[in-house]
């Protein structure tokens, strides 16, 4: 009897971590988009990205319950690092990107260490302190940064020497999906993972884990900086593809912004952001054009319904109806 | 919440132009990038008045077949990235003829490389930031540069006999462009900047940097805060520290006595002299026309300021290439009639385009703050005509 | 000497004058924040109601200031409550996430709300004549509507204080916030305390927008530019306390002002510096519970 438990036990932990059909629902979206919609992609470019920095604040938000409302330090980080290189004659993508990365890592890491001991309240504030600092500095430093006219005379080399970054955004759009899915699949393994496990702990119940004697602390600062090398890249980016860098990829507006888009799409579920970032942004899109004045009505109202009949996000809301669906079929 | 009357319009139009309705209507779209949304719509909201009222008091001059189809985006504030990306489905998606507005400078910039890789003619309504007109063959701009306008005032203040100056302007581009554009006039006149200072962009209370004026012991202070509500804040300051008893005297540009503010501002507002490019009390005829015609259309509360005049001279601008060719042209074609342009005949006064620049070419006015009717309003009181922009004469292209 | 010693003064006069609008405005933030535990973003929605409501009243209805701001304050209380009936009581001890979600909804919603009736310009306030121009002190002349705002705040603190220390409602508040359980357990109608605590705290926010108008403008971005500021002095004074954002709005308004005086080039840059290092200092902010 108790091998009959355990093996289904063994077979049900196994089963988690394999890639199920839905899961590749996204990518085949992703892939069909770009032959359905050409006259897109340069918005569509810029959703990839986004996706990806949503997909960085879920890592903290959705598993490690760390509430930030200063991921754009990350991201503008990776944005500038990446633009001041095409900006210097250092202009091969790649390159950017992975500058981008290991400069926000490490922007992340000392935050991180310096702030990831306080708790609620403090840790939001804290995070948007170190936000607004950061844009502040690059405010100041426009010799770096451009200050608020923006980072000029980006020049993006072709991806890996070959693909060159054309008015229709097609090879953006690529580019992003590639960088995308990498991204993805580190926060999929990541996520699957023991490490990935303990940081569920953590979220839930931080004085257990302690008493198990799991390292909470370095433990945050390891996902917090690994977060933040994914929002860089997300910056890294949005740089290269747009040629463009300014203020805003460091603002708490953003911050607030791709905080309120993953919990729209649903919090601690990997595809949050996938869902989430899309459809806010294409909301956002097709409100802006309908209603160019008032449309930030509309999206207040989204919201608000959205938390008033869908709880947990879109993504909470589709589980309540399987859930319902399933339970209805058992009857 | 009623839809709006332009979604309506934009309906109809797209889908009368879906149906090709009476055969050879050629239909010329203008794709315009402004702030709509957000803290920082105001001066969106004007230059999109000052459009709109253009479009609709000039239909009938258009040549017969031809109509003229406006599509606002909205670029929500300085996210130079969103302009770009509007730019780029305006020209892509909907295939317009021109691109227009662009409030803020970063937008503009990042405009620029694509009116140049679509041949798109761009008319900056607003954006002031010197080197525009430099990113791309395809600008043309309609309004100023601070150097334009904040250079004047500092001649003035030179003639005024004052010799100590002190400049307080806001910690962004433009603020350096007018700390500039007064500095170098005013010591060119004689006098001598003992101080300046730069004040954050997110003030609210402007009372620290007044006091720092204030013990400087200026005989005059250029101030100059971004058009809108801050400039309320720093004559409620002004006033507050009683800088006027102190013997200090302001003088500003035309974005602090903004006209759209000046009920705001209230008594404090009389004496201060500025400089600028309109003030909706001038009462030359042009203004007089514009003024019935935007207090029909928006009400009689309705202030008209510098922007809604840029969006109006603006458009003036594209109508002409439109009513000149037939609406029939590409971009070059477009930008070489744009490059050109002239109106003697415009609100703000006699405007033309600087061929070798593409800026504007247009009079600076000094102006006094006095009750109109009880009201206070920018009193024109000298013209320095035809200014050209001092930046790009002492900054030849390298 | 004299002027350096004129110039403090004239420094610590008009950064108390800021840091009592700031009071006054997110001393609401704290009581619901800290007893219902709500992460209510919205806030300044209340606090700018409160000014167009008083600008309103005084503009287009000729109501005299005295009447409007008392005016304006009822208006928003009455309009906070519906909206905590059945937009925030639903969620109240749901997760923090969609409190914040549906928050923002409101202040995005109040962005567009403010600009459709008002218009995207601030709105004109002119304060009246008793209090404008110029009190004068023999030497000195103080602005009156910025000594009125320093009156203003101390007597509310003051209020607010005996309010909470020497009343019955008070005292329930107190138990509430120490801990709710325990409250219900022994009798406290926690969801008529709260609903009460609420309009409190709304019309509290109303009363400082509406006297705050002469230094934070009356404009729909009202709600979203300022919200930083509210949620830092809460967070360094500490949720659920009157003395806690007294103080923090005492520290920063008088830093600010002081820093933006001494320093301008990194006038922004200390009230944030400052803040880390409170919150870092005291995590649960300077009189937050343990």
């Amino acid at each position: 009897m108790t091998q009959d438990l355990d093996s289904r036990a063994v077979a049900f932990f196994v089963r988690r971590h394999r890639l199920r059909p839905v899961e590749l629902v996204p990518w085949v979206l992703a892939v069909g988009a770009f032959f359905v919609f050409p006259d897109y992609l340069a918005l569509g470019a810029q959703v990839l990205a986004t996706i990806l920095f949503g997909l960085s604040v879920d890592l903290v938000l959705g598993y490690a319950g760390i509430v930030t409302l200063g991921h754009a330090a990350f991201f503008g980080m990776g944005a500038y690092t990446a633009g001041y290189l095409a900006a210097h004659g250092m202009g091969a993508p790649v390159l950017g990107l992975i500058a981008a990365m290991a400069m926000a890592a490490l922007v992340g890491c000392l935050s991180g260490l310096v702030i990831l001991r306080a708790q609620g309240l403090s840790i939001l504030m804290l995070t948007l302190v170190v936000c607004v600092m950061l844009q502040e500095a690059a405010n100041k430093l426009t010799s770096i940064t451009g200050g608020a006219d923006g980072l000029q005379g980006m020049e993006v080399s072709p991806v890996l020497g070959l693909f060159h970054f054309d008015l229709y955004g097609k090879t953006a759009y690529c580019y992003a999906l590639v960088v995308l899915f990498f991204g993805w699949a580190v926060a999929r393994t990541l996520v699957h993972s023991p490490f990935g496990r303990s940081l569920t702990g953590i979220r839930e119940n931080v004085a257990r884990m302690h008493a198990i004697g799991t390292p909470v602390f370095f433990r945050l600062v390891t996902i917090y900086t690994i977060s933040a090398a994914m929002a860089g890249a997300a910056g890294a980016l949005i740089a290269e593809t747009t040629q463009l860098v300014a203020l805003n990829a460091l603002s708490i507006d953003l911050s607030g912004l791709i905080l309120v888009m993953v919990i729209f799409g649903g919090v601690g579920r990997l595809y949050g952001a996938f869902v989430g970032v899309p459809l806010y942004m294409i909301a956002q899109d097709r409100f802006s054009e309908i209603d160019p004045t008032y449309w930030y009505f509309w999206i207040g109202l989204l919201l608000v319904l959205v938390v008033m009949f869908a709880r947990g996000g879109i993504l909470g809301l589709c589980a309540a109806l399987i859930r319902r669906f399933e339970q209805r079929r058992r009857r | 919440m009623q839809i709006s009357s332009r979604f309506l319009v934009a309906l109809i139009g797209a889908s009368l132009a879906g149906i090709g309705i009476a055969g050879a209507q050629t239909e010329i779209k203008v794709g315009v990038i402004s702030t709509m949304s957000g803290p920082d719509a105001q001066p969106g909201d004007e230059m999109n008045k000052g459009i709109d009222l253009y479009v609709k008091t000039h239909e009938k001059e258009l040549p017969p077949g031809v109509k003229v189809t406006m599509i606002y985006r909205d670029d929500t504030g300085a996210n130079p990235d969103i302009a770009k990306r509007l730019a780029t489905e305006l020209v892509t998606r909907d295939h317009v003829n021109f691109l227009a507005g662009a409030v803020w400078s970063p937008n503009a910039s990042a405009i620029a490389p694509v009116a140049t890789e679509s041949k798109t003619p761009f008319v900056d309504m607003n954006a002031a930031a010197a080197p525009i007109t430099r990113l791309s063959p395809y600008i043309v701009r309609d309004s100023f540069t601070l150097w334009q306008v904040a250079g004047p005032i500092g001649e003035w203040a030179a003639k005024q006999g004052w010799k100590k100056g002190y400049t307080a302007v806001t910690d962004y581009p433009p603020g350096y462009d007018a700390e500039g554009g007064f500095t170098t006039s005013f010591e060119k006149g004689g006098g001598k900047v003992i101080d300046k200072v730069r004040m954050a962009f997110g003030t609210d209370d402007y009372a620290p940097f007044i006091q720092r004026i204030k013990d400087s012991k200026p005989d005059v202070a250029f101030i100059f805060v971004p058009a809108g509500k801050k400039a309320t804040a720093v004559m409620k300051a002004w006033q507050d520290l009683g800088l006027k008893q102190a013997g200090v005297t302001l003088v500003t540009t035309q974005d602090v006595m903004l006209d759209e503010e000046l009920p705001n501002i209230g008594q404090v507002g009389i004496g201060i002299v500025s400089s600028g490019t309109y003030s909706d009390a001038a009462t030359r005829p042009a203004n007089q026309a514009f003024i019935n015609a935007w207090r029909v259309a928006y009400g009689d509360k309705a202030i008209p300021d510098f922007l809604s005049v840029q969006g109006w001279d603006g458009m003036a601008a594209i109508y002409d290439v439109i009513k000149q060719t037939g609406g029939k042209f590409d971009g070059d074609q477009a930008m070489k009639i744009l490059t050109d342009w002239k109106d003697a005949n415009s609100p703000r006064g006699p405007i033309s385009i600087n061929p070798a620049t593409r800026d504007v070419i247009e009079n600076i006015y000094i102006r006094r703050g006095e009750m109109v009717s009880g009201k206070l309003a920018n009193v024109e009181f000298d013209t320095i005509p035809n200014v050209k922009d001092p930046w790009k004469e002492a900054n030849p292209p390298k | 000497m004299d002027t350096a010693f004129s110039a403090a003064i004239s420094i610590a006069f008009h950064g108390t004058a800021f840091a009592m609008v700031l009071y006054l405005v997110s001393v609401g933030l704290s009581v619901t924040m800290g007893l219902m535990g709500f992460v209510n973003l919205a806030h300044g929605v209340f606090a700018v109601a409160g000014g167009y409501f008083m600008t309103t009243l005084m503009m287009q209805g000729g109501v005299s200031f005295y009447a409007a701001v008392p005016l304006a304050m009822i208006a928003v209380a009455a309009l906070a409550v519906p909206l905590e009936r059945f937009l925030y009581r639903p969620l109240y001890g749901a997760d923090e996430l969609d409190q914040v979600l549906m928050t923002m909804g409101l202040v995005f919603m109040s962005v567009a709300i403010g600009k459709y009736f008002w218009g995207p310009t601030a709105e004109p306030f002119y304060p009246p004549a008793a209090l404008s121009g110029q009190f004068d002190f023999g030497t000195r002349s103080f602005p009156a509507y910025r000594s009125f705002l320093i009156g203003a705040g101390a007597v509310l603190v003051t209020l607010l204080w005996l309010g909470l220390e020497r009343t019955r409602f008070g005292a329930q508040i107190r138990a509430a916030v120490d801990n709710r359980r325990m409250a219900q357990s022994v009798g406290i109608n926690t969801s008529g305390l709260f609903m009460l605590a609420f309009a409190l705290g709304s019309a509290l926010a109303a009363l400082g927008g509406a006297l705050g108008a002469e230094i934070l403008a009356i404009d729909p971005g009202y709600a979203l530019e300022h919200l930083v500021y509210f949620l830092i002095v809460v967070a360094v004074g500490g949720l659920g306390t009157i003395r806690g954002p007294f103080v923090a709005a005492m520290l920063l308004g008088i830093s600010d002002t002081a820093f933006k005086y001494l320093l301008p080039e990194f006038g922004a840059f200390f009230i944030y510096a400052l803040t880390m290092a409170v919150l870092l200092w005291k995590p649960r902010g300077l009189f937050g519970h343990a």
